[in-house]
């Protein structure tokens, strides 16, 4: 009984002799891979030699510090709100009188983890950012024996304030623009009555 | 008496409002509210947000209002037609009562612990501009503690006098109220004495904004890491029933539970509010109902198959069929 006429009929044809010695298919192949040998490879030798990246490579995350070294993020849990990996986890804390080059503003994050295994790369959490503390960098996560030691905390996070990390290619016309505004006071430091200069 | 509001029809008893009029209708219809508060007795009329158009006064006078109405304060007359959202000149006109409310209000929000459950946040999302226009030094207050348990931002205060009128109707004998007038008024508790009533600690939930703000929570966590939960308890003062912010067993907060319009069911007393904060001290009931488009909502899911009945609403309104179902 024939259902549809979409079946293939197989065929079980038998080798011919000359097909039996193999010896023409083996020197076939061999020079395909001969041919290899003189060709460019694809491949780099990666820790000495490094191709360029695109100015927009998601890498590895780096919590920013200010101009004046206090650090950007305010707990505010957008960017774990945003991840759909659910990677990041925070617990912010109150800024002490005396903390004030340490921490921006007046709630800091007292924990900030990042959980490498389950982070994409989407880089969501750098565009839900509104105080521009979060951004991917074009560092690449380094390989470990642990699980746990891929969960990144502030130690690996925050950047070291004499090696700052250059991320201005990674922000968008539209958010340079906007921080260059004088009326909106996105990013001005509220220390009670006065207020410092803008960013 | 009948009323249409957008087109739709009520019959309501004399004496009430468009705005409960609105309200019985549904959500749909019902005009924003910052500082109209139903549990509070001559609350609203400060804000404007909830100004609606009326088109025809009533039968016996048809000509329409002159210029847009408050709808908590204005009484339904028989035959009235009045316009909420299916008003143009209405929704231009509350983006500008949301710009006004904004010209003071910092946009402190990643900061705030109001943020996700914050009816001004809500209200600028809606209806305010994307800019403001303000260009002129804003006013700006020295954080105050009221007490040790309650944080007062003046920064961040729309002046709704919500507060001011619990303390006055639930409290007996309020210590704190505003002073001064006009663009320099200010929530003030006389010479910073504390609230130590019973039932002090419901300013915090009347507050629309983050200006009163609960100190035992202050940075804890944010609104919408936590899991919100229905508990009682028997309690002599109050009535015991209360909402708990859950983050894992711990109780970072306790609120009273709020209706479909934010307004507190019940009042709570201090001790529930601050003082039971161990899940032992609680029978819980369930996760509380949260509106499915809020951001409390996030990763919670309080019953499944009511939310598969809504999606299959949502998906036939849409005109979606089911891919075994199609012809």
């Amino acid at each position: 009984m024939q259902l549809t006429n979409r079946s293939k009929v197989v065929s079980d044809k038998h080798q011919t002799a000359l097909e039996k010695l193999y010896l023409p298919a083996v020197l076939k192949g061999m020079s395909i891979t001969i041919s290899h040998l003189f060709k460019r490879s694809a491949t780099v030798k990666y820790p000495e030699q490094k191709r360029a990246m695109a100015g927009v490579y998601r890498g590895q995350h780096i919590l920013k510090l200010d101009e004046n070294g206090a650090e950007r993020c305010t707990a505010c849990g957008l960017c774990a709100v945003a991840c759909p990996a659910e990677a990041i986890t925070m617990e912010s804390a109150e800024r002490k009188k005396g903390e004030e080059h340490l921490y921006r503003e007046e709630k800091y994050a007292q924990t900030y983890e990042i959980n490498m295994l389950r982070c994409i790369f989407c880089g969501l959490c750098e565009e839900a950012c509104p105080k521009e503390a979060i951004f991917l960098t074009d560092r690449i996560v380094n390989t470990e024996f642990e699980r746990d030691d891929f969960i990144y905390g502030k130690d690996k996070l925050v950047e070291k304030i004499d090696k700052r990390i250059d991320v201005t290619k990674r922000q968008t016309l539209e958010v340079a623009k906007f921080k260059q505004l004088a009326d909106t006071k996105h990013n001005t430091v509220w220390t009670g009555k006065q207020i410092k200069g803008k960013h | 008496m009948k009323v249409t509001i957008d087109g739709i029809e009520i019959d309501v008893p004399k004496g009430t409002t468009i705005l409960q009029a609105a309200r019985m209708i549904g959500p749909e219809v019902a005009p924003p509210t910052m500082c109209y508060y139903s549990k509070l007795k001559t609350s609203g009329g400060y804000c404007r947000t909830c100004i609606v158009k009326v088109t025809k006064g009533s039968t016996q006078n048809p000509n329409p209002m002159p210029k847009p109405v408050a709808s908590c304060r204005t009484e339904v007359m028989d035959g009235m037609e009045v316009q909420n959202v299916t008003s143009p000149e209405i929704l231009e006109a509350r983006k500008g009562v949301v710009e006004f409310l904004l010209i003071n209000h910092p946009l402190d929000c990643p900061v705030c612990d109001q943020a996700g459950e914050c009816k001004l946040q809500d209200l600028g999302y809606e209806h305010g501009a994307v800019k403001t226009r303000y260009e002129f030094k804003r006013r700006e207050y020295e954080m105050i503690d009221i007490g040790d348990k309650i944080k007062l931002h003046m920064t961040r205060c729309i002046l709704c006098y919500r507060c001011v009128k619990t303390a006055e109707q639930i409290t007996n004998g309020r210590v704190h109220g505003v002073v001064h007038r006009g663009d320099a008024a200010e929530i003030s508790t006389y010479i910073e004495q504390a609230i130590d009533n019973d039932f002090s600690g419901n300013v915090i939930d009347v507050c629309p904004v983050g200006a009163l703000t609960d100190r035992t929570f202050r940075f804890k966590s944010r609104v919408w890491f936590t899991k919100p939960v229905d508990a009682h308890r028997k309690c002599t003062t109050c009535s015991g029933k209360v909402r708990l912010w859950l983050k894992g067993e711990e109780v970072l907060r306790v609120t009273a539970r709020k209706d479909q319009w934010d307004e507190v069911e019940e009042f709570i007393c201090n001790t529930c509010r601050y003082d039971k904060k161990k899940t032992s001290d609680w029978v819980i009931e369930g996760p509380s109902p949260i509106h499915r488009q809020s951001v409390i909502s996030q990763n919670h899911y309080s019953n499944l198959n009511e939310l598969k009945v809504q999606v299959l609403k949502q998906q036939k309104a849409l005109g979606f069929m089911p891919i075994d179902k199609r012809p």
